[in-house]
């Protein structure tokens, strides 16, 4: 009896130690998801870049390793870490799921809420493994079929890239919308007789403020319809993502076949309660008398800290009576969904191939590899979009064809590319976007210098919209893109045109030009167009560097300034 | 089985709850309607003025010739008499340079962090109750005030730097010729005293950018329109906001490619500042020493001297030229 007792407090005290472990990792996964900016105003010489490791979660992800290791053949930069998830699980089993899975650590707080959908023997009988199990291994052979074909298409569901675009295009932003209104408001209103109250509330909005500015992402809503859609379910079946839809957790419950630590069933000792299995988080049949799945178990240690008798225990080595280390589903059904996956991408590559030009508004990041590359890379977690000063990078729809979904570009109207930050390219965690330098990307001389040490890396070209535009369709003086291009010299140049305006007069006016020389592509001119609603100066992907194919000149040298 | 009947108190209850309710919703619908709605009426809010001019001694200008900025800034500001002659103790300064672009010192787009420097340093001294720096930038504001050094120069002065937020402008009736209602960042609206600290720089449509083009600075909103206009436009903002001081920096100028520049090739070292309490003579003085520009060639400036914002005609105002 009294050995039972200790195993139990035993227990207990490392089901604690489990739950402070999933909020560190949670709150390590927010701070680094708000270290966005260079905050330092005070070292005018410090290069700016993002100290904090941004990615490290990204980098972790055993699955975002093992699928761009397919599709390119590499491991990029830091993706080796996710050798510390491999070879954890291996060893323990799921632990990454029931530890440190940011996303699961949401999962299993909102299952943790009490409903009234799950009661009684309805409750006990969902957290039962059921068939649906099989699901998430369905769609992890499905990912790694398009895999094969060169598409990386896990970004969409892996649950740390799913977490982080979530977070960073829908969660914060809305924050800051909910900030942003209070502290406006908070500045100037007349509360009249309580308006002494404003000034703590602004001073208290302002502290937990995450953006100075507004921050919008475009074509968001099917990324809140998923992750809302996820959070949902947790009142239905505890967990439903982590158990039935997750493919890391997947490819997680596939390593752990080998895992050493296992759980002992000792059913002499079980009185039949079911508490262990009320208490579950994986659905993995912990209750002696059923069969133990290990693929399915987060470690999560709710069983045994539940078992008043001690009838089961964790253990390296178990006995494996009553237990399977096997995963249930059939060898065809993976085929099946392998093969599915496969066939998937020449499919849609039918109707957008990313060899051919595809969208002309489909600007990408400077640093961006080809975009057949780019599809093979990009995991679209949202972080270059996360950390863009300007707010420029936005989710694609559909304008890199189904198969680039969520994936970056740049919208100039809403903000531009700043001509001397590389962040982007630093927190890619897998190269999609190149890891460049300001002296690379080459778009303003460095200070000190008269020039560019090389070609720049565009990434679009500049037009004209006359009809638009001021100086060409209604007699105006502008010149404002001019003023923001940010080349030396300036891509847009004038032509001192005479212009007779309703009234009769004659009018000498600058209208500009494109340089398409000169042009790197980085919309403020766009951004900056006093035309509202469509600018008069519009910028598309022709020219880009990454596409030697997607060129309308057939000189396009840099010319060299003349002194 | 007999239903059992309705008691009156049940019945008082339930008939009174839905008597309530309905007469709640009643009264909501008798105050709350609004039979027409003119949502785009003009309402004629007040015109705004800020007149910031400081000192007896009527207009006055200086020319200061030398190698150190901060040196230069300080013999300007002697000249003038001392800074005393403009900030009173308690008064609460926004200095507002040039921070517009993502460049460095050296590349001439944003004012010498030194000059910026040195002026909160000296507000500071002269018992200023707040020294607030900002600037609305075009690029990254962060990237701004960073790399120009004016973040660091004016925080180790002590002054307080703020990065413009949205939340902080101000819809503003200015009454001009062509500005009517502006967003103006909110400083500019409650500070005591305002130092205009410009950089002289080659612009496209003006030719130049001086002191009352860098007022473009205040605004928020779609401020680009103001090309379309700009003449009449920097007339207007001077009229808004007349400064207590401009402070010309001539260091090193951009003569091309302005008015971000970026190339060394397109900087010449001038070693000059300007200083005066007459932004439009300040003005015409920075476009002739610096661009070769008369006040025909500016016109902002003949529409400011109409508008009495000051006298284009510099020589003729007190001036000195100082050499250090």
């Amino acid at each position: 009896m009294n050995d039972t007792l200790k195993a139990f407090k035993h227990y207990r005290r490392l089901r604690w130690l489990r739950r402070i472990s999933q909020t560190l990792f949670l709150l390590l996964f927010l701070f680094l998801l708000l270290q966005t900016n260079i905050d330092a105003l005070d070292n005018p010489d410090a290069l700016p870049e993002i100290a904090a490791p941004v990615d490290l979660f990204l980098e972790l992800d055993p699955l975002v390793a093992i699928t761009t290791v397919i599709t390119t053949h590499s491991l990029y930069r830091n993706l080796f870490l996710a050798l510390i998830v491999i070879v954890g699980t291996l060893f323990f089993g799921r632990f990454f799921c029931g530890w440190v899975c940011p996303m699961g650590t949401i999962n299993h707080a909102i299952s943790a809420m009490r409903s009234g959908m799950m009661k009684g023997k309805r409750r006990l009988e969902r957290n039962r493994w059921m068939p649906y199990q099989r699901i998430k291994y369905g769609i992890l052979a499905f990912m790694l079929g398009s895999a094969l074909f060169g598409s990386l298409q896990i970004g969409l569901l892996d649950p740390i890239a799913l977490l982080t675009r979530s977070m960073a295009l829908v969660v914060l932003p809305a924050w800051n919308v909910v900030t942003h209104d209070i502290y406006a408001w908070s500045l100037h209103a007349d509360a009249g007789a309580i308006d002494f109250f404003l000034t703590p509330v602004a001073w208290i909005v302002h502290s937990v403020m995450i953006r100075g500015g507004s921050v919008v992402f475009d074509q968001t809503f099917l990324i809140l319809i998923l992750f809302a859609g996820i959070l949902l379910a947790n009142r239905f079946i505890t967990r439903f993502w982590c158990r039935g839809l997750c493919p890391l957790g997947a490819l997680l419950g596939l390593l752990s076949k080998t895992s050493i630590l296992g759980l002992e069933k000792r059913p002499s000792l079980c009185t039949g309660c079911s508490k262990c299995e009320l208490a579950c988080q994986g659905a993995d049949n912990p209750m002696p008398g059923e069969t133990w799945h290990q693929s399915e178990c987060h470690l999560c240690l709710n069983c045994v800290a539940s078992c008043p008798e001690a009838g089961i225990s964790f253990k390296l080595y178990p006995s494996r009576a009553e237990s399977t280390q096997e995963v249930s589903i059939s060898r065809r059904a993976v085929l099946a969904s392998a093969g599915a996956g496969l066939a998937a991408v020449p499919a849609l590559r039918a109707a957008m191939h990313p060899d051919r030009p595809s969208d002309p508004a489909l600007v990408r990041p400077p640093g961006s590899l080809p975009e057949r590359e780019f599809v093979s890379r990009c995991i679209r977690c949202g972080e270059c979009m996360n950390v863009c000063p300007n707010n420029a990078l936005h989710p694609t729809l559909l304008q890199a064809g189904a198969e680039g979904i969520w994936s970056p570009m740049l919208i100039p109207r809403i903000g531009y590319c700043e001509p001397t930050c590389v962040l982007c390219s630093q927190v890619c965690p897998t190269g999609a976007i190149d890891e460049i330098t300001e002296r690379e990307k080459a778009w303003v001389p460095e200070a000190g210098k008269e020039e560019t040490d090389g070609p720049p890396l565009r990434i679009g070209t500049a037009f004209y919209d006359t009809g638009r535009c001021l100086p060409y369709a209604m007699a105006k003086e502008c010149i404002v893109c001019e003023e923001w291009c940010p080349t030396t010299p300036k891509a847009i140049y004038f032509e001192e045109a005479e212009v007779q305006n309703r009234e009769g007069e004659y009018l000498w006016l600058k209208r500009p030009h494109v340089d398409p020389a000169l042009c790197v592509g980085c919309g403020a001119c766009t951004y900056a167009c006093p035309v509202k609603g469509a600018p008069a100066i519009y910028v598309t992907a022709v020219g880009e560097t990454r596409n030697p194919r997607n060129r309308i000149l057939l000189e396009q040298n840099r010319p060299r300034r003349e002194s | 089985m007999k239903e059992s009947p309705l008691s009156r108190r049940e019945f008082l209850e339930r008939t009174g709850k839905a008597a309530g309710l309905a007469a709640f919703a009643s009264a909501g619908a008798f105050f709350l309607h609004e039979p027409v709605r003119h949502p785009f009426a003009q309402s004629d809010t007040e015109v705004q003025k800020r007149d910031l001019r400081a000192g007896d001694a009527g207009p006055q200008l200086a020319v200061v010739r030398g190698a150190d900025p901060a040196a230069m800034t300080a013999a300007a500001l002697e000249a003038m008499g001392g800074i005393a002659a403009f900030i009173a103790p308690g008064d609460y300064v926004v200095v507002k340079p040039n921070i517009g672009w993502d460049r460095r010192p050296e590349q001439a787009a944003n004012t010498h962090p030194d000059v910026v420097g040195e002026i909160v340093r000296q507000c500071v001294d002269a018992g200023a109750s707040r020294v607030v720096v900002t600037d609305v930038t075009c690029n990254d504001a962060t990237r701004c005030f960073n790399r120009s050094g004016i973040a660091a120069a004016a925080r180790e002065a002590g002054a307080e730097i703020q990065l413009a937020q949205e939340a902080h402008f101000r819809e503003v009736n200015m009454g001009g010729h062509m500005l009517g209602t502006q967003l103006v960042y909110d400083v500019y609206l409650e500070a005591d005293k305002f130092i205009n600290v410009p950089i002289a720089k080659h612009h496209s449509l003006t030719r130049a950018t001086l002191g009352m083009k860098n007022l473009y600075g205040i605004l928020g909103g779609n401020r680009s329109r103001l090309h379309q206009e700009i003449d009449k436009s920097l007339c207007d903002l001077g009229a808004f906001l007349q400064p207590t001081l401009v402070v010309l920096d001539a260091t090193r100028v951009l003569l091309r490619n302005g008015p971000q520049g970026g190339s060394l090739a397109d900087v010449e070292q001038r070693n000059m500042l300007v200083i005066s309490n007459d932004q439009v003579a300040l003005d015409a003085c920075g476009g002739e020493l610096f661009f070769d520009l008369s006040p025909e060639d500016m016109p902002w400036l003949a529409l400011a001297e109409n508008e009495g914002l000051g006298s284009s005609a510099w020589r003729e105002i007190p001036y000195e030229e100082i050499t250090i």
